[in-house]
């Protein structure tokens, strides 16, 4: 399998001017000095296989759709060299092409005609557009009249119909409501048994463990981590979070019991910064229930961030604590006589489930975030036994 | 279908203009130019009742005012609407290829910062949509020539699509090179506004050319007649040759003096030949200067 696209090495820099001169008379008062460089990518080397699904992620800033668009070639890299196998249609954002005075099927045939169809092949398609978009009662409407979600509709529906060899997607998916987007992916699944290519970027980072073989998580414009969408997604989970955004944790179970909050007590009683090693630790559960539930049993289990891997776990039910059937609010705490793990980042993920069923109420995963360190001793005056020999020489 | 090519490289480089190439590229994205063209005539014309007629709208004004003006001024010769008319369709299609394509880049910026494609078709597009109004005005001009009996000279007719060809390739060279300068520079736009006023009277559309000829033959500055200095604007040229083409009548029976440049037609098609070579070497210095800065236009923006 040969690679559809290199990216060697591309750096991007951007000249940041405090104002842009753009009149003559500017550019000849402003000097150059004035410029700012911005490197919105350095060194970027992806290599994506012909067939495969890359998944690029990163904080907003990071380069990900500067990167895509050098792929595309929208932008010129500053350095470095982008090798391209195949047509490419890019979808940098649903509707970019239409234009408001013309009706639905105008702009069709003009979207289309920008990602390479000919006004034939656009023909052929039309039909099958339209029913993918589902607004065929709109089509003679001039699209000014639409709604974002019509927009998306019709965007979307041209380009995954335009048949390229490589799709380039940034951040499209986010929008439409979720049977539409149950759709989209749906289509991209189908392109990807048809062996094409595909680049994904966006901020849904379950998507990318969901479509994705690979993952690049872009930082401050380098490369910061490649390889499969787990780890990759656990690492910019790392990066991205200095506490859990909860809107980032994967969740499953059924709701009756869910939880509200979970903090980790330090030995010194705080409730962020490092944890020293070998410190105790508590970590602190609030339960809500949305009906009466009679045999709750909370756990947790801590997973060591480099290799994903758990090292603790505990169970109420376990500990002899069986939590009675309630309906409010109850704090469960853990107490962890010490914390004996290596320098390094841990994950905690929470369980909410049954004790006679094991039916899963509310889960976490990955919910919360710390990193231990060493703890710096102090050199202190120890009785080390020292041998002595002499021999001749 | 587009990007025919099989693997394609980008690197800081901007490569090398190659016509052949580029033109293929440019020909493999034609559907583009087709709807853009499409997209400006329907958007022109789509709210507005009488559509195209506005466009037929400006020579006609244009014709009422000047014949008016050359008869209080004492100017005017025999079928002047003829005479005006020839050079001024050519002259509108010119400045307005120019003022609409100088723009082009930056009106369509949304384009051009999210989608790929050659972006040599927007200068063209605004080309195209300027020769549809040209197409329009020409027909009517024609129109007019058959019913009002003034009818077609055979002999000079054939300077017509020399003219034309000319016209075209010196606009096509001018816009690219604007356009690509208008994305840096936005001073070329309101620049081109004041050069084309002070072009447009320094090209014989609405008084003769003959008249000029005359009169800067009396006043030689350093021993060059400045009539020499006036005839190198290729527009005046080529305008020329689109009045000798219809108008046809150097001297109009009765008239003390000739209406048009008093040349051989084997001199003015010389000359226009010249222009026309001159205007594919311009072209392809400006279609140079338009894909070099192409590259950062997404940037530019």
């Amino acid at each position: 399998m040969s690679s559809a696209i290199e990216i060697a090495d591309v750096s991007k820099r951007f000249r940041l001017f405090r104002e842009k001169p753009t009149s003559l008379k500017a550019r000849l008062l402003t000097s150059r000095s004035r410029a700012e460089d911005f490197w919105a990518l350095r060194d970027v080397s992806v290599d994506v296989r012909q067939g495969s699904s890359l998944g690029l992620i990163g904080h907003n800033g990071s380069g990900k759709t500067t990167l895509l668009k050098i792929v595309a070639g929208i932008l010129r890299p500053t350095s470095g060299l982008v090798r391209q196998r195949g047509r490419l249609a890019a979808l940098l954002e649903l509707g970019a092409g239409f234009h408001p005075e013309l009706t639905g099927k105008e702009n069709v045939y003009l979207n289309a005609s920008f990602l390479g169809l000919s006004r034939k092949e656009t023909d052929a398609a039309y039909d099958a557009i339209v029913d993918f978009a589902e607004i065929e009662d709109f089509m003679e409407n001039q699209v000014k009249f639409y709604s974002s979600g019509m927009l998306v509709r019709l965007g979307f529906a041209v380009a995954v119909h335009v048949d390229p060899e490589i799709l380039l997607i940034d951040e499209v998916l986010a929008v439409g409501d979720e049977a539409f987007q149950a759709k989209c992916l749906d289509r991209i699944r189908r392109f990807q048994r048809d062996g094409r290519t595909i680049v994904l970027v966006t901020h849904a980072l379950d998507v990318v463990r969901d479509i994705c073989d690979r993952a690049v998580m872009l930082h401050h414009g380098r490369v910061h981590a490649f390889g499969a969408p787990d780890d990759v997604v656990r690492e910019m989970r790392y990066v991205l979070l200095g506490a859990v955004d909860a809107s980032f944790v994967p969740e499953e179970g059924t709701r009756e019991a869910e939880v509200e909050a979970v903090e980790l007590i330090r030995a010194n009683g705080s409730g962020d910064g490092p944890v020293l090693r070998d410190d105790p630790l508590t970590i602190l559960v609030d339960v809500r229930t949305n009906a009466p539930v009679g045999d709750l049993d909370v756990d947790f289990e801590i997973l060591d961030g480099a290799t994903n891997h758990p090292v603790l776990d505990a169970r109420t039910s376990r500990a002899g604590t069986l939590i009675e059937r309630f309906d409010g609010k109850k704090r469960v705490r853990f107490r962890i006589a010490s914390f004996p793990y290596n320098a390094g980042k841990y994950w905690v993920t929470i369980g909410l489930s049954s004790r006679e069923t094991g039916h899963l109420y509310h889960v976490q995963t990955q919910r919360y975030l710390f990193e231990v360190v060493d703890v710096p001793r102090v050199q202190e005056r120890v009785d080390v036994p020292v041998e002595v020999d002499v021999e001749d020489l | 279908m587009a990007a025919t090519v099989d693997v394609i490289e980008r690197t800081s480089e901007p490569p090398r203009l190659r016509v052949g190439s580029r033109l293929r590229l440019v020909y493999g994205y034609r559907e583009i130019l087709l709807n853009l063209v499409r997209k400006e005539l329907k958007v022109k014309y789509t709210a507005s009742v009488l559509g195209a007629v506005w466009s037929l709208l400006n020579p006609v004004v244009f014709l009422a005012v000047f014949t008016f003006v050359v008869k209080v001024t004492g100017n005017s010769f025999p079928w002047y609407a003829v005479y005006l008319l020839s050079g001024l369709l050519a002259w509108n299609f010119f400045s307005v290829s120019l003022t609409t394509g100088a723009r082009s880049v930056i009106d369509n910026a949304n384009l051009v910062k999210k989608v790929y494609f050659p972006h040599e078709v927007l200068p063209l597009s605004s080309i195209g949509v300027a020769l549809v109004d040209f197409a329009l005005q020409t027909a009517v001009l024609v129109l007019f020539l058959v019913l009002s009996g003034y009818g077609f000279h055979l002999r000079e007719l054939p300077l017509y699509p020399l003219a034309f060809a000319t016209l075209v390739v010196f606009t096509l060279a001018m816009t690219f090179w604007l356009a690509a300068l208008n994305v840096r520079y936005r001073d070329v736009q309101h620049l081109l506004n004041i050069g084309l006023l002070v072009w447009f009277w320094f090209t014989p559309i609405v008084y003769a050319g003959f008249v000029v000829e005359q009169e800067l033959g009396k006043h030689p500055v350093f021993g060059v007649n400045p009539w020499n200095v006036f005839v190198a604007n290729p527009l005046a040229s080529i305008i020329f040759g689109f009045q000798r083409a219809l108008y046809a009548i150097v001297q109009p029976a009765g008239q003390s003096k000739p209406v048009l440049p008093d040349v051989s037609l084997a001199w003015l098609a010389g000359v226009l030949a010249l222009v026309l070579v001159g205007s594919l070497l311009f072209l392809l210095y400006t279609w140079r200067t338009f894909f070099d800065l192409s590259g950062d236009f997404a940037e530019e923006l």
